[in-house]
Protein backbone atom coordinates (compact mmCIF):
# COMPACT_ATOMS: atom_id res chain seq x y z
CA UNK A 1 0.00 0.00 0.00
CA UNK A 2 2.76 2.33 1.01
CA UNK A 3 4.73 1.54 -2.11
CA UNK A 4 1.77 2.37 -4.34
CA UNK A 5 1.37 5.66 -2.53
CA UNK A 6 5.04 6.40 -3.05
CA UNK A 7 4.80 5.55 -6.72
CA UNK A 8 1.79 7.83 -7.07
CA UNK A 9 3.64 10.62 -5.27
CA UNK A 10 6.62 10.18 -7.57
CA UNK A 11 4.47 10.40 -10.64
CA UNK A 12 2.71 13.51 -9.33
CA UNK A 13 6.04 15.10 -8.47
CA UNK A 14 7.48 14.49 -11.95
CA UNK A 15 4.33 15.79 -13.64
CA UNK A 16 4.36 18.94 -11.56
CA UNK A 17 8.06 19.52 -12.13
CA UNK A 18 7.53 19.24 -15.90
CA UNK A 19 4.25 21.13 -16.13
CA UNK A 20 4.94 24.21 -14.00
CA UNK A 21 7.32 25.94 -16.44
CA UNK A 22 5.08 25.20 -19.43
CA UNK A 23 1.86 26.25 -17.70
CA UNK A 24 3.42 29.43 -16.31
CA UNK A 25 4.71 30.42 -19.77
CA UNK A 26 1.28 29.88 -21.32
CA UNK A 27 -0.23 31.86 -18.43
CA UNK A 28 2.18 34.66 -19.38
CA UNK A 29 0.87 34.54 -22.96
CA UNK A 30 -2.68 34.57 -21.61
CA UNK A 31 -2.23 38.12 -20.30
CA UNK A 32 -3.47 38.93 -23.81
CA UNK A 33 -6.93 38.02 -22.49
CA UNK A 34 -6.93 40.88 -19.96
CA UNK A 35 -10.04 42.99 -20.39
CA UNK A 36 -8.46 46.13 -21.80
CA UNK A 37 -8.39 47.56 -25.30
CA UNK A 38 -4.97 49.07 -25.91
CA UNK A 39 -4.24 51.68 -28.60
CA UNK A 40 -0.47 51.07 -28.51
CA UNK A 41 1.54 48.06 -27.33
CA UNK A 42 0.86 48.85 -23.67
CA UNK A 43 2.03 45.70 -21.88
CA UNK A 44 5.29 43.74 -22.14
CA UNK A 45 4.98 40.33 -23.81
CA UNK A 46 4.77 38.31 -20.59
CA UNK A 47 4.83 34.96 -22.41
CA UNK A 48 8.22 35.78 -23.89
CA UNK A 49 9.53 37.10 -20.56
CA UNK A 50 8.48 33.90 -18.72
CA UNK A 51 10.06 31.79 -21.45
CA UNK A 52 13.38 33.65 -21.23
CA UNK A 53 13.21 33.60 -17.43
CA UNK A 54 12.93 29.80 -17.36
CA UNK A 55 15.50 29.35 -20.11
CA UNK A 56 18.14 31.42 -18.30
CA UNK A 57 17.31 29.96 -14.89
CA UNK A 58 17.37 26.30 -16.01
CA UNK A 59 19.38 26.09 -19.25
CA UNK A 60 19.36 22.28 -19.21
CA UNK A 61 15.61 21.89 -18.77
CA UNK A 62 14.34 22.60 -22.30
CA UNK A 63 15.65 21.72 -25.71
CA UNK A 64 15.37 24.34 -28.43
CA UNK A 65 12.29 22.80 -30.07
CA UNK A 66 10.17 23.38 -26.92
CA UNK A 67 9.84 27.01 -28.03
CA UNK A 68 7.86 25.88 -31.09
CA UNK A 69 4.64 24.71 -29.35
CA UNK A 70 4.89 27.46 -26.74
CA UNK A 71 5.24 30.05 -29.53
CA UNK A 72 2.27 28.53 -31.34
CA UNK A 73 0.19 28.88 -28.16
CA UNK A 74 1.28 32.52 -27.84
CA UNK A 75 0.35 33.24 -31.48
CA UNK A 76 -3.06 31.63 -31.10
CA UNK A 77 -3.95 33.34 -27.82
CA UNK A 78 -2.67 36.77 -28.84
CA UNK A 79 -3.96 36.70 -32.42
CA UNK A 80 -0.66 37.42 -34.15
CA UNK A 81 -0.12 35.73 -37.52
CA UNK A 82 0.61 32.03 -36.91
CA UNK A 83 4.33 31.33 -36.95
CA UNK A 84 5.49 34.71 -35.67
CA UNK A 85 6.29 33.80 -32.06
CA UNK A 86 7.04 30.22 -33.18
CA UNK A 87 9.88 31.37 -35.39
CA UNK A 88 11.19 34.18 -33.17
CA UNK A 89 11.19 32.23 -29.90
CA UNK A 90 12.86 29.18 -31.46
CA UNK A 91 15.51 31.37 -33.09
CA UNK A 92 16.08 32.91 -29.65
CA UNK A 93 16.58 29.48 -28.10
CA UNK A 94 19.02 28.45 -30.83
CA UNK A 95 21.00 31.66 -30.31
CA UNK A 96 20.96 31.17 -26.53
CA UNK A 97 22.42 27.67 -27.05
CA UNK A 98 25.28 29.20 -29.04
CA UNK A 99 25.76 31.86 -26.35
CA UNK A 100 25.85 29.16 -23.64
CA UNK A 101 28.69 27.41 -25.45
CA UNK A 102 30.70 30.54 -26.23
CA UNK A 103 30.31 32.85 -23.25
CA UNK A 104 32.88 32.20 -20.52
CA UNK A 105 31.70 34.50 -17.76
CA UNK A 106 28.11 34.44 -16.64
CA UNK A 107 26.58 36.47 -13.84
CA UNK A 108 23.35 38.33 -13.10
CA UNK A 109 24.20 41.33 -15.30
CA UNK A 110 25.36 39.25 -18.24
CA UNK A 111 22.15 37.24 -18.08
CA UNK A 112 20.11 40.44 -18.03
CA UNK A 113 22.04 41.77 -21.02
CA UNK A 114 21.50 38.52 -22.95
CA UNK A 115 17.78 38.62 -22.06
CA UNK A 116 17.57 42.28 -23.14
CA UNK A 117 19.06 41.45 -26.54
CA UNK A 118 16.63 38.54 -26.92
CA UNK A 119 13.69 40.79 -25.93
CA UNK A 120 14.68 43.50 -28.40
CA UNK A 121 15.10 40.89 -31.14
CA UNK A 122 11.68 39.33 -30.46
CA UNK A 123 9.72 42.60 -30.15
CA UNK A 124 11.37 44.08 -33.22
CA UNK A 125 10.80 40.80 -35.07
CA UNK A 126 7.16 40.71 -34.02
CA UNK A 127 6.74 44.28 -35.24
CA UNK A 128 8.34 43.50 -38.60
CA UNK A 129 6.16 40.42 -39.07
CA UNK A 130 3.06 42.49 -38.21
CA UNK A 131 4.14 45.03 -40.85
CA UNK A 132 4.87 42.26 -43.35
CA UNK A 133 1.43 40.74 -42.90
CA UNK A 134 -0.29 44.06 -43.48
CA UNK A 135 -0.79 46.08 -40.32
CA UNK A 136 0.78 47.40 -37.16
CA UNK A 137 2.11 50.88 -36.57
CA UNK A 138 5.17 53.09 -36.69
CA UNK A 139 8.45 51.79 -35.27
CA UNK A 140 8.51 54.27 -32.39
CA UNK A 141 5.52 52.54 -30.81
CA UNK A 142 7.71 49.57 -29.81
CA UNK A 143 10.32 51.68 -27.95
CA UNK A 144 8.34 52.04 -24.70
CA UNK A 145 7.37 48.37 -24.86
CA UNK A 146 11.01 47.29 -25.18
CA UNK A 147 12.03 49.49 -22.23
CA UNK A 148 9.13 48.17 -20.12
CA UNK A 149 9.99 44.56 -20.94
CA UNK A 150 13.69 44.90 -20.20
CA UNK A 151 12.99 46.49 -16.81
CA UNK A 152 10.28 43.94 -16.01
CA UNK A 153 12.63 41.04 -16.66
CA UNK A 154 14.32 40.82 -13.22
CA UNK A 155 10.91 40.64 -11.55
CA UNK A 156 9.87 37.87 -13.93
CA UNK A 157 13.05 35.94 -13.11
CA UNK A 158 12.12 36.24 -9.42
CA UNK A 159 8.70 34.75 -10.18
CA UNK A 160 10.34 31.92 -12.15
CA UNK A 161 12.74 31.25 -9.26
CA UNK A 162 9.89 31.10 -6.74
CA UNK A 163 7.94 28.73 -9.00
CA UNK A 164 11.09 26.67 -9.50
CA UNK A 165 11.53 26.36 -5.75
CA UNK A 166 7.94 25.22 -5.35
CA UNK A 167 7.95 22.74 -8.24
CA UNK A 168 11.08 20.96 -6.96
CA UNK A 169 10.04 20.81 -3.28
CA UNK A 170 8.41 17.68 -1.88
CA UNK B 1 31.44 33.38 -11.65
CA UNK B 2 32.97 30.61 -13.68
CA UNK B 3 30.61 28.93 -16.09
CA UNK B 4 28.98 25.66 -15.32
CA UNK B 5 28.78 23.34 -18.28
CA UNK B 6 25.10 23.67 -18.98
CA UNK B 7 24.68 20.81 -21.37
CA UNK B 8 26.87 17.92 -20.40
CA UNK B 9 27.00 15.96 -23.57
CA UNK B 10 28.95 13.01 -22.15
CA UNK B 11 30.01 10.14 -24.35
CA UNK B 12 26.68 8.41 -24.73
CA UNK B 13 25.67 8.06 -28.36
CA UNK B 14 22.02 8.08 -27.42
CA UNK B 15 22.20 11.40 -25.58
CA UNK B 16 24.08 12.97 -28.47
CA UNK B 17 21.58 11.71 -31.03
CA UNK B 18 18.67 13.04 -28.96
CA UNK B 19 20.30 16.45 -28.72
CA UNK B 20 20.98 16.50 -32.44
CA UNK B 21 17.41 15.44 -33.24
CA UNK B 22 16.17 18.28 -31.02
CA UNK B 23 18.12 20.81 -33.09
CA UNK B 24 16.87 19.33 -36.34
CA UNK B 25 13.27 19.61 -35.11
CA UNK B 26 13.87 23.22 -34.01
CA UNK B 27 15.39 24.29 -37.35
CA UNK B 28 12.68 22.55 -39.36
CA UNK B 29 10.12 24.21 -37.06
CA UNK B 30 11.55 27.67 -37.79
CA UNK B 31 11.31 27.00 -41.54
CA UNK B 32 7.70 25.83 -41.15
CA UNK B 33 6.91 28.93 -39.05
CA UNK B 34 8.39 31.17 -41.76
CA UNK B 35 6.16 29.42 -44.29
CA UNK B 36 3.15 30.05 -42.02
CA UNK B 37 4.02 33.76 -41.89
CA UNK B 38 4.15 33.85 -45.70
CA UNK B 39 0.73 32.18 -45.81
CA UNK B 40 -0.58 34.77 -43.32
CA UNK B 41 0.60 37.53 -45.66
CA UNK B 42 -1.19 36.23 -48.70
CA UNK B 43 -4.24 34.71 -47.01
CA UNK B 44 -4.98 36.43 -43.67
CA UNK B 45 -7.95 34.13 -43.08
CA UNK B 46 -5.93 30.89 -43.29
CA UNK B 47 -6.38 28.53 -40.33
CA UNK B 48 -9.41 30.56 -39.26
CA UNK B 49 -11.06 27.45 -37.78
CA UNK B 50 -8.17 26.88 -35.36
CA UNK B 51 -7.79 30.57 -34.58
CA UNK B 52 -11.53 30.94 -34.04
CA UNK B 53 -11.52 28.00 -31.63
CA UNK B 54 -8.86 29.61 -29.42
CA UNK B 55 -10.64 32.96 -29.70
CA UNK B 56 -13.84 31.33 -28.41
CA UNK B 57 -11.97 29.64 -25.56
CA UNK B 58 -10.40 32.92 -24.41
CA UNK B 59 -13.48 35.12 -24.68
CA UNK B 60 -15.20 33.99 -21.44
CA UNK B 61 -12.02 34.82 -19.49
CA UNK B 62 -11.93 38.36 -20.86
CA UNK B 63 -15.67 38.78 -20.43
CA UNK B 64 -15.47 37.74 -16.76
CA UNK B 65 -12.58 40.12 -16.05
CA UNK B 66 -14.35 42.87 -17.94
CA UNK B 67 -17.09 43.31 -15.32
CA UNK B 68 -14.46 43.91 -12.64
CA UNK B 69 -12.70 46.56 -14.71
CA UNK B 70 -15.98 48.25 -15.59
CA UNK B 71 -17.00 48.23 -11.93
CA UNK B 72 -13.76 49.90 -10.84
CA UNK B 73 -14.05 52.48 -13.59
CA UNK B 74 -17.60 53.50 -12.70
CA UNK B 75 -16.77 53.81 -8.98
CA UNK B 76 -13.96 56.29 -9.67
CA UNK B 77 -16.16 58.16 -12.14
CA UNK B 78 -18.98 58.44 -9.63
CA UNK B 79 -16.69 59.75 -6.89
CA UNK B 80 -15.41 62.37 -9.34
CA UNK B 81 -18.97 63.32 -10.31
CA UNK B 82 -19.88 63.86 -6.65
CA UNK B 83 -17.11 66.39 -6.16
CA UNK B 84 -17.83 68.21 -9.44
CA UNK B 85 -21.60 68.21 -8.97
CA UNK B 86 -22.19 71.98 -8.71
CA UNK B 87 -19.94 73.06 -11.56
CA UNK B 88 -21.18 70.21 -13.72
CA UNK B 89 -24.79 71.15 -13.03
CA UNK B 90 -24.26 74.74 -14.22
CA UNK B 91 -22.42 73.62 -17.33
CA UNK B 92 -25.05 71.03 -18.17
CA UNK B 93 -27.91 73.55 -17.78
CA UNK B 94 -26.23 75.89 -20.26
CA UNK B 95 -25.60 73.00 -22.65
CA UNK B 96 -29.20 71.87 -22.33
CA UNK B 97 -30.53 75.31 -23.25
CA UNK B 98 -28.34 75.39 -26.36
CA UNK B 99 -29.20 71.79 -27.23
CA UNK B 100 -32.96 72.48 -27.03
CA UNK B 101 -32.75 75.25 -29.57
CA UNK B 102 -30.62 73.07 -31.84
CA UNK B 103 -33.03 70.17 -31.45
CA UNK B 104 -35.91 72.24 -32.76
CA UNK B 105 -33.83 73.29 -35.75
CA UNK B 106 -32.73 69.68 -36.31
CA UNK B 107 -36.35 68.46 -36.31
CA UNK B 108 -37.19 70.93 -39.04
CA UNK B 109 -34.15 69.85 -41.06
CA UNK B 110 -34.99 66.18 -40.54
CA UNK B 111 -38.50 66.74 -41.85
CA UNK B 112 -37.24 68.61 -44.87
CA UNK B 113 -34.64 65.92 -45.47
CA UNK B 114 -37.25 63.17 -45.44
CA UNK B 115 -39.43 65.19 -47.80
CA UNK B 116 -36.58 65.77 -50.27
CA UNK B 117 -35.60 62.10 -50.14
CA UNK B 118 -39.17 61.13 -50.91
CA UNK B 119 -39.12 63.46 -53.89
CA UNK B 120 -35.85 61.92 -55.13
CA UNK B 121 -37.08 58.35 -54.46
CA UNK B 122 -34.02 57.67 -52.33
CA UNK B 123 -34.53 54.84 -49.90
CA UNK B 124 -32.79 55.02 -46.58
CA UNK B 125 -30.32 52.23 -45.85
CA UNK B 126 -32.21 51.42 -42.69
CA UNK B 127 -31.35 47.76 -42.37
CA UNK B 128 -31.19 46.37 -38.83
CA UNK B 129 -27.75 45.64 -37.35
CA UNK B 130 -26.31 42.13 -37.57
CA UNK B 131 -25.38 41.97 -33.90
CA UNK B 132 -24.95 44.14 -30.82
CA UNK B 133 -22.22 42.94 -28.47
CA UNK B 134 -19.57 44.14 -26.06
CA UNK B 135 -15.91 44.74 -26.72
CA UNK B 136 -14.22 42.55 -24.12
CA UNK B 137 -10.49 42.93 -24.63
CA UNK B 138 -7.44 43.07 -26.88
CA UNK B 139 -3.89 41.77 -26.99
CA UNK B 140 -2.23 44.67 -25.21
CA UNK B 141 1.26 43.32 -25.98
CA UNK B 142 0.63 42.73 -29.70
CA UNK B 143 1.60 44.97 -32.58
CA UNK B 144 -1.71 44.82 -34.42
CA UNK B 145 -4.62 46.85 -33.05
CA UNK B 146 -7.28 44.21 -32.62
CA UNK B 147 -10.11 44.16 -30.11
CA UNK B 148 -12.18 41.14 -29.14
CA UNK B 149 -15.93 41.33 -29.59
CA UNK B 150 -18.29 38.98 -27.74
CA UNK B 151 -20.27 37.90 -30.80
CA UNK B 152 -19.23 35.45 -33.47
CA UNK B 153 -20.42 33.57 -36.51
CA UNK B 154 -23.31 32.08 -34.52
CA UNK B 155 -24.88 35.57 -34.44
CA UNK B 156 -24.20 36.17 -38.11
CA UNK B 157 -20.93 38.11 -37.75
CA UNK B 158 -18.67 37.65 -40.78
CA UNK B 159 -15.18 38.96 -41.61
CA UNK B 160 -15.38 42.39 -43.28
CA UNK B 161 -18.52 43.72 -41.59
CA UNK B 162 -18.26 47.29 -40.25
CA UNK B 163 -18.37 47.83 -36.47
CA UNK B 164 -19.50 51.07 -34.84
CA UNK B 165 -19.97 52.29 -31.31
CA UNK B 166 -22.44 54.78 -29.92
CA UNK B 167 -20.11 57.68 -30.82
CA UNK B 168 -18.85 56.58 -34.21
CA UNK B 169 -17.00 54.05 -36.30
CA UNK B 170 -14.76 51.55 -34.46
CA UNK B 171 -13.45 49.32 -37.26
CA UNK B 172 -14.34 46.16 -39.09
CA UNK B 173 -14.45 42.44 -38.31
CA UNK B 174 -11.14 40.71 -39.08
CA UNK B 175 -11.83 37.11 -38.14
CA UNK B 176 -14.54 35.24 -36.30
CA UNK B 177 -14.97 32.34 -33.93
CA UNK B 178 -18.39 30.94 -33.12
CA UNK B 179 -19.00 33.12 -30.06
CA UNK B 180 -16.35 35.81 -30.37
CA UNK B 181 -14.62 37.75 -33.12
CA UNK B 182 -11.63 40.01 -33.66
CA UNK B 183 -12.23 43.61 -34.69
CA UNK B 184 -9.56 45.42 -36.71
CA UNK B 185 -9.63 48.88 -35.11
CA UNK B 186 -9.49 52.06 -37.23
CA UNK B 187 -6.11 52.86 -35.69
CA UNK B 188 -4.36 49.73 -37.01
CA UNK B 189 -1.92 50.30 -39.84
CA UNK B 190 -3.91 47.86 -41.98
CA UNK B 191 -7.13 49.87 -41.82
CA UNK B 192 -8.11 52.43 -44.48
CA UNK B 193 -11.50 54.15 -44.46
CA UNK B 194 -12.83 56.52 -47.14
CA UNK B 195 -14.00 59.68 -45.35
CA UNK B 196 -14.98 63.25 -46.06
CA UNK B 197 -14.62 66.40 -44.03
CA UNK B 198 -18.03 67.19 -42.58
CA UNK B 199 -17.44 70.98 -42.94
CA UNK B 200 -16.46 71.08 -46.60
CA UNK B 201 -17.30 67.68 -48.05
CA UNK B 202 -13.65 67.29 -49.12
CA UNK B 203 -12.97 63.55 -49.71
CA UNK B 204 -10.03 61.91 -47.94
CA UNK B 205 -8.65 58.61 -46.72
CA UNK B 206 -8.20 57.80 -43.02
CA UNK B 207 -5.32 55.39 -42.47
CA UNK B 208 -4.42 53.97 -39.05
CA UNK B 209 -1.10 54.99 -37.49
CA UNK B 210 -0.84 52.21 -34.91
CA UNK B 211 -0.40 54.69 -32.04
CA UNK B 212 -4.04 55.57 -31.40
CA UNK B 213 -4.26 58.16 -34.18
CA UNK B 214 -5.25 58.31 -37.84
CA UNK B 215 -3.48 59.83 -40.84
CA UNK B 216 -5.80 61.79 -43.10
CA UNK B 217 -4.83 62.14 -46.76
CA UNK B 218 -6.83 64.46 -48.98
CA UNK B 219 -7.85 62.95 -52.30
CA UNK B 220 -7.97 66.30 -54.10
CA UNK B 221 -4.76 68.36 -54.12
CA UNK B 222 -4.43 72.06 -53.45
CA UNK B 223 -5.87 74.35 -50.84
CA UNK B 224 -6.00 73.60 -47.17
CA UNK B 225 -8.35 70.66 -46.93
CA UNK B 226 -8.16 70.22 -43.15
CA UNK B 227 -8.49 72.54 -40.20
CA UNK B 228 -7.83 71.75 -36.60
CA UNK B 229 -11.06 70.54 -34.97
CA UNK B 230 -12.65 69.33 -38.21
CA UNK B 231 -14.93 66.32 -37.89
CA UNK B 232 -14.48 63.67 -40.56
CA UNK B 233 -17.28 61.22 -41.33
CA UNK B 234 -17.45 58.15 -43.54
CA UNK B 235 -18.21 58.99 -47.15
CA UNK B 236 -19.74 55.64 -48.11
CA UNK B 237 -17.51 55.57 -51.21
CA UNK B 238 -16.83 52.01 -52.33
CA UNK B 239 -19.41 50.53 -50.00
CA UNK B 240 -18.78 48.55 -46.77
CA UNK B 241 -18.98 51.56 -44.43
CA UNK B 242 -22.31 53.39 -44.51
CA UNK B 243 -21.99 57.15 -45.09
CA UNK B 244 -22.11 59.85 -42.39
CA UNK B 245 -20.77 57.83 -39.46
CA UNK B 246 -18.48 60.04 -37.34
CA UNK B 247 -14.88 58.79 -37.62
CA UNK B 248 -12.38 61.23 -36.14
CA UNK B 249 -11.54 64.79 -35.17
CA UNK B 250 -8.51 66.53 -36.68
CA UNK B 251 -5.91 67.39 -34.03
CA UNK B 252 -2.87 68.35 -36.09
CA UNK B 253 -2.54 69.71 -39.63
CA UNK B 254 0.52 69.60 -41.85
CA UNK B 255 -0.50 71.04 -45.25
CA UNK B 256 -2.38 68.26 -47.10
CA UNK B 257 -1.84 65.71 -44.36
CA UNK B 258 -3.51 65.72 -40.99
CA UNK B 259 -3.48 63.62 -37.85
CA UNK B 260 -6.85 62.84 -36.33
CA UNK B 261 -8.10 61.13 -33.21
CA UNK B 262 -10.96 58.62 -33.47
CA UNK B 263 -14.29 59.78 -32.06
CA UNK B 264 -15.27 56.36 -30.68
CA UNK B 265 -13.03 55.16 -27.88
CA UNK B 266 -12.93 51.33 -27.87
CA UNK B 267 -10.96 51.42 -24.60
CA UNK B 268 -14.22 52.10 -22.74
CA UNK B 269 -15.20 48.47 -23.42
CA UNK B 270 -18.71 49.48 -24.31
CA UNK B 271 -21.31 48.08 -26.63
CA UNK B 272 -20.46 47.82 -30.30
CA UNK B 273 -22.86 47.38 -33.19
CA UNK B 274 -22.01 45.14 -36.14
CA UNK B 275 -23.70 46.48 -39.26
CA UNK B 276 -24.37 44.71 -42.54
CA UNK B 277 -22.11 45.67 -45.43
CA UNK B 278 -23.27 48.97 -46.94
CA UNK B 279 -24.07 48.63 -50.62
CA UNK B 280 -24.19 51.70 -52.77
CA UNK B 281 -27.71 51.98 -54.16
CA UNK B 282 -27.51 51.22 -57.86
CA UNK B 283 -28.92 53.71 -60.36
CA UNK B 284 -32.14 52.47 -61.94
CA UNK B 285 -31.32 50.34 -65.01
CA UNK B 286 -31.61 52.24 -68.24
CA UNK B 287 -34.39 50.94 -70.41
CA UNK B 288 -33.16 50.05 -73.92
CA UNK B 289 -36.65 50.53 -75.34
CA UNK B 290 -36.94 54.12 -74.10
CA UNK B 291 -33.40 55.10 -75.06
CA UNK B 292 -34.15 55.08 -78.75
CA UNK B 293 -37.57 56.61 -78.36
CA UNK B 294 -37.81 60.31 -79.24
Amino acid sequence: MNRIDDLWDDRLFVTRARAVPIVSTIAGSATALLPMVAQTPALPPFGLLMLLGWRLLRPEMWQAWVALPLGLADDLIGGQPLGSAMALWTLCFLMLDIVDNRLVWRDYWVDWLVAAIAIIFCIWGGWSIARFTGGGGAIFTIGPQIAMSVFCFPAIVRICAALDHWRLSR
Amino acid sequence: MAPSRHRRRGFSRRVQYTLFAGYVVAVVGVVVAAALILIARFDPLAFSALRGLVLDAGAPVSAAGRSVVRGGETVSEEIGAYFNAAAQNRALRQELAVARRKLVAARAVQYENARLKRILHLTDNGRPPVAVARLIGSDAAGHRRFATLSAGSSSGVRPGLPVRGADGLIGRIFETGRFASRVLLLTDGGSTVPVRVARSGQPALAIGRGDGGLDLRALASGGRPFQKGDLVVTSGTGGIYAPNLPVAVVVNVDRELAVARPVADPARLDFAIVDPVFQIPLPPPSDPLHRDAP
